[in-house]
């Protein structure tokens, strides 16, 4: 059967001709030359006042790219992008880096205050509404403009800032992680991304510590003819744990503009890492012109015994996205997570999915992917899971569904499932009762139907991660999770 | 992603020789031949990089291209045919294969059973005759080097007509009995005009154990409202390397229902394209697949709905003894006008020891939004409640993994109408695990 009308209107509130986050902000910028060189990347290097050592990082990853070759494999088509056409770099020129939130550029706050962005800690304090509290790192363009909560969270011992910073302060530690979990030569566009990248967040929890807070990072593009390249590094330590949320949001325009960030995280022993996305970059208009192009590389290693990874994404913008947000999971018990909804609108192009690649014993997987498809959009999920030989007992089940509305859209699965040990169990969809039976009956037995109870289970798992949602955006999130699959293919 | 190769490995230039020399020697247009092989050149043998060839590696499983087989003497043949085995004792009409060529002795051209017509394809391709215009009805096996190769060196095989129901089933028999490795190339086209019914065996196997390299190709063509029924069987010996390829395009109202049972070759790869073109068609593909020590078996699908109201089932049991790999790749293509599409794709694995690899694909491609479309992969070990169980009951370990995979097995055979072949085939799998323990 075809989609419900009620998921019908809930996908049409989205759709592209509906983003709202499409204004401009007028701020003077300071732009590197225009392009891709040694000197380009020297110039960033220059500006973040990097160690020498960064810098020759930096270089040594521009050469391997230079090797490199642009993947194809991907179930997306685009014009191709002239990499040498693109500023990499883009600074309000008002004080780039300043000290307080006096010192940011008015027009900045605005903005941030449009979005719906919290930057004063004072006035989240004084809200009218009790609110959780949430400290945010604000990325505009190539450099983070704001960061509350600093002292707070460093009176925990936990260390939040922006990674320019962090390579400044805190070498030791970026050295140790930085890349080691995507390395420089892991793909295309990660290697892009190391060259380049410009700002990002950097959180290093202590053994031991429960993250009093929520961290987030608001990206926003909002030069012309700029890529965004972040690069996000996240260090639980030993029984520690964080919440982390990412939101993207960019302007309205024709043209395409690239974001190839990286995105690593690192769990050690009994540690726990959640991280959620809200990825709504400008999908393009109708007709396809304009729209952010997404190719980014997430990934989490549970490096450390009974260390736990969620990924919770919600992606309704960007005109591409490539993305796979994956768990190693190396650590005896570990457990991986993915959690996706998927929603793609006009000519968007959406191929996404997560790896969860099993190498500890015992170690467990949860996939659960929603993909709906609109208007003339590709929706993709694409997703590895696998086994590998001293992986005993490794568990992982996969449910992804997706619905199409209206037949000029596509609905892709492409799932590959590798298994190397005996002893482990993959299960992709078996049945729905696979979910779990005993919560099947409790729900059927309460006069739920088979298509409901499957549904309030599915989204349980969903929502428990979506409701801690604290900003604006959220709303749209929550209201995606409710969106009913009933009719879905497969 | 078409890589450029411009270096030959020593086996696709042992081909491109091969190529050459036997190209004025086979029967028939070398124009048509010589299009598939350049094809063919262009992208070369297969690797892991190909994505279609992601897990079942060519390039280097076939190293070295044997020589190809000539046409055995009569009594050769006889011998040959003498000791085959494979769904033997089956009533049938017989259409015997020795080394990839046909056994013209064994088979009485001018008393078929009726509705049935056979054409040697030497002589169809010496004689241009009309039916060659029926070779290759699916695109999605036109593409695929495996079938390009196929093309290039075919040398032997039949094209059979079935005007209208036939009881009889034709087993298309190959046997391999060459001394040393041989390699063989043929092609079967299968005509079932409207409103006709037919069940083809097909049977593969070879007198010695040595490392043979048969590359066979089945095409398909059923009208509307027909009903075919295809069981082939895969024995060839341990050190062979088997390629086959199903390519079948399948009218309205019509039922065709296939099952391929591998119970033997050290590397195996079985392409099946099927394209559902009328309404309200059924299709059934099915997989048995049993492996040990370090055999590698590759099962590949793809299935196109290209009408609307069709159904599709796919089953694929693979059993891993062993340090043996299975792979299974399947994929369901529902395009924007196949509308209430009913398909439902499912590969399970066993994995009996500790050593042995599974790689499951199963894709959907949906661009119709009134469909339904289910797919599944497991993997995992036999269930330990079960096996308790039945060892509470008295039976011993390997008697009682032997129950279990048989009846894990079991249900992608059950749906083998013909009785005696389906006995045959479950006499197979107790045949394997007999030998297992």
């Amino acid at each position: 059967m075809p989609a419900v009308q009620e998921t019908i209107d809930q996908v049409r509130l989205i759709d592209v001709d509906q983003y709202k986050y499409g204004f401009e902000t007028e701020v003077e910028m300071e732009k590197s030359p225009r392009g891709l060189s040694e000197d380009v990347i020297r110039f960033i290097s220059a500006k973040k006042g990097e160690p020498e050592w960064m810098l020759q990082w930096r270089l040594d990853a521009y050469k391997r790219w230079l090797t490199m070759k642009e993947p194809a494999w991907a179930r997306v088509s685009y014009d191709k992008i002239d990499y040498n056409d693109i500023y990499y770099y883009a600074a309000p020129k008002k004080n780039p880096a300043p000290k307080s939130l006096d010192e940011v550029d008015p027009e900045i706050l605005r903005t941030y205050e449009k979005l719906g962005i919290p930057l004063r800690e004072q006035e989240i304090l004084a809200g009218v509404e009790p609110q959780r509290r949430v400290a945010v790192d604000a990325v505009f363009d190539s450099v983070s403009v704001a960061t509350t909560f600093k002292e707070e969270l460093a009176k925990a011992g936990v260390i939040f800032m922006p990674i320019s910073e962090a390579i400044r302060e805190y070498p030791d530690l970026v050295k140790q992680y930085l890349g080691s979990v995507v390395p420089v030569t892991d793909n295309f566009f990660a290697t892009l991304n190391s060259a380049v990248f410009t700002d990002g967040s950097f959180v290093y929890v202590p053994p031991g510590v429960r993250c009093p807070m929520e961290l987030s990072t608001y990206f926003r593009i909002n030069e012309k003819n700029t890529g965004q390249f972040e690069r996000t590094l996240i260090i639980a330590d030993k029984g520690s744990y964080v919440s982390y949320l990412e939101g993207c949001t960019a302007p309205k325009r024709d043209e395409n503009q690239l974001h190839a960030a990286v995105v690593e995280l690192v769990a050690l022993d009994d540690a726990e890492i959640k991280y959620s996305t809200v990825q709504n970059w400008y999908p393009g208009d109708a007709e396809g012109r304009g729209g952010i192009y997404n190719f980014v590389t997430k990934r989490g290693d549970c490096r450390g015994k009974n260390s736990v990874i969620t990924w919770t994404q919600v992606e309704t913008g960007s005109a591409i996205t490539w993305k796979y947000p994956s768990c190693i999971l190396r650590g005896d018990n570990s457990r991986g997570e993915f959690y996706s909804i998927a929603v793609s609108n006009g000519m968007q192009q959406v191929d996404s999915g997560t790896k969860m690649i099993h190498l500890g014993k015992n170690t467990t997987s949860r996939i659960i992917s929603k993909g709906i498809a609109a208007g003339r959009s590709e929706n993709t999920y694409r997703g590895l899971v696998s086994a590998h030989r001293k992986a005993t007992g490794a568990r992982n089940f996969t449910n992804c569904d997706s619905l199409l509305i209206g037949n000029q859209c596509g609905a892709h699965t492409v799932p590959y499932i590798e298994s190397k040990n005996a002893t482990a169990v993959f299960e992709h969809e078996a049945t729905t009762s696979k979910i779990s039976e005993d919560q099947m009956f409790y729900c059927q037995q309460r006069g739920l139907s088979e298509e409901e109870a499957t549904a309030l289970i599915v989204n349980g798992f969903v929502k428990d991660v979506l409701q801690q949602l604290p900003m604006e955006f959220a709303v749209e999130a929550q209201k995606l999770i409710s969106i009913s699959l009933e009719g879905s293919v497969g | 992603m078409a890589d450029v190769t411009l270096m030959k490995t020593p086996a696709e230039t042992a081909l491109a020789q091969a190529f050459e020399s036997a190209k004025t020697l086979l029967p028939g247009n070398v124009e048509s031949r010589a299009q598939a092989f350049e094809l063919f050149t262009q992208r070369g043998l297969p690797h892991r990089r190909v994505e279609e060839f992601k897990y079942t590696d060519l390039r280097a499983f076939l190293r070295e291209i044997a020589p190809f087989a000539s046409a055995p003497s009569v009594d050769e043949a006889k011998a040959a045919l003498a000791d085959a085995k494979a769904l033997a004792g089956i009533e049938a009409l017989q259409v015997p294969f020795v080394n990839g060529h046909l056994v013209r002795e064994a088979v009485d051209f001018h008393n078929l059973p009726e509705n049935v017509e056979i054409v040697p394809l030497t002589e169809a391709l010496a004689d241009n005759h009309d039916w060659l215009a029926k070779l290759s009805p699916v695109k999605w096996a036109s593409e695929n080097p495996v079938y390009q190769l196929n093309t290039s060196f075919m040398a032997d095989g039949v094209m059979i007509r079935i005007a209208g129901p036939v009881e009889t089933p034709i087993h298309l028999r190959f046997v391999t009995s060459a001394a040393s490795a041989v390699a063989t190339a043929t092609r079967i086209l299968v005509v079932v005009e409207e409103g006709a019914s037919v069940t083809l065996l097909e049977t593969h196997e070879s007198t010695n154990g040595a490392n043979h390299q048969p590359n066979d190709v089945v095409e398909l063509i059923a009208g509307d409202r027909t009903n075919v029924q295809h069981v082939r069987v895969n024995a060839e010996g341990d050190r062979a390397l088997a390629l086959s390829t199903l390519a079948a395009k399948i009218g309205g109202e019509a039922v065709f229902n296939s099952i391929n049972v591998v119970a033997g070759s050290a590397t195996s790869r079985h392409q099946v394209f099927a394209v559902l073109d009328g309404e309200n068609t059924n299709l059934r593909v099915n997989g048995a697949t049993m492996l040990k020590g370090t055999q590698h078996a590759d099962s590949t699908l793809v299935v196109e709905h290209a009408a609307p109201h069709c159904e599709s089932r796919e089953l694929f049991k693979t059993v891993i003894d062993n340090e043996a790999t299975g792979v299974f790749q399947g994929k369901i293509i529902v395009p924007h006008h196949a509308q209430k599409t009913d398909g439902r794709m499912m590969s399970a694995a066993l994995l009996l020891e500790e050593g042995g690899s599974m790689n499951n694909k199963p894709e959907l491609e949906i661009f119709a939004d009134d469909v339904q479309c289910a797919h599944g992969a497991t993997c995992g070990q036999l269930d330990e409640d079960l096996l308790f169980y039945l060892m509470a009951r008295g039976l011993p370990k390997k008697e009682a993994e032997s129950l279990l995979v048989q009846a894990f097995l079991g249900e992608a055979l059950e749906f083998v109408e013909n009785e005696a072949a389906r006995e045959a085939l479950i006499g197979t799998v107790e045949a394997w695990l007999k030998a297992r323990s």
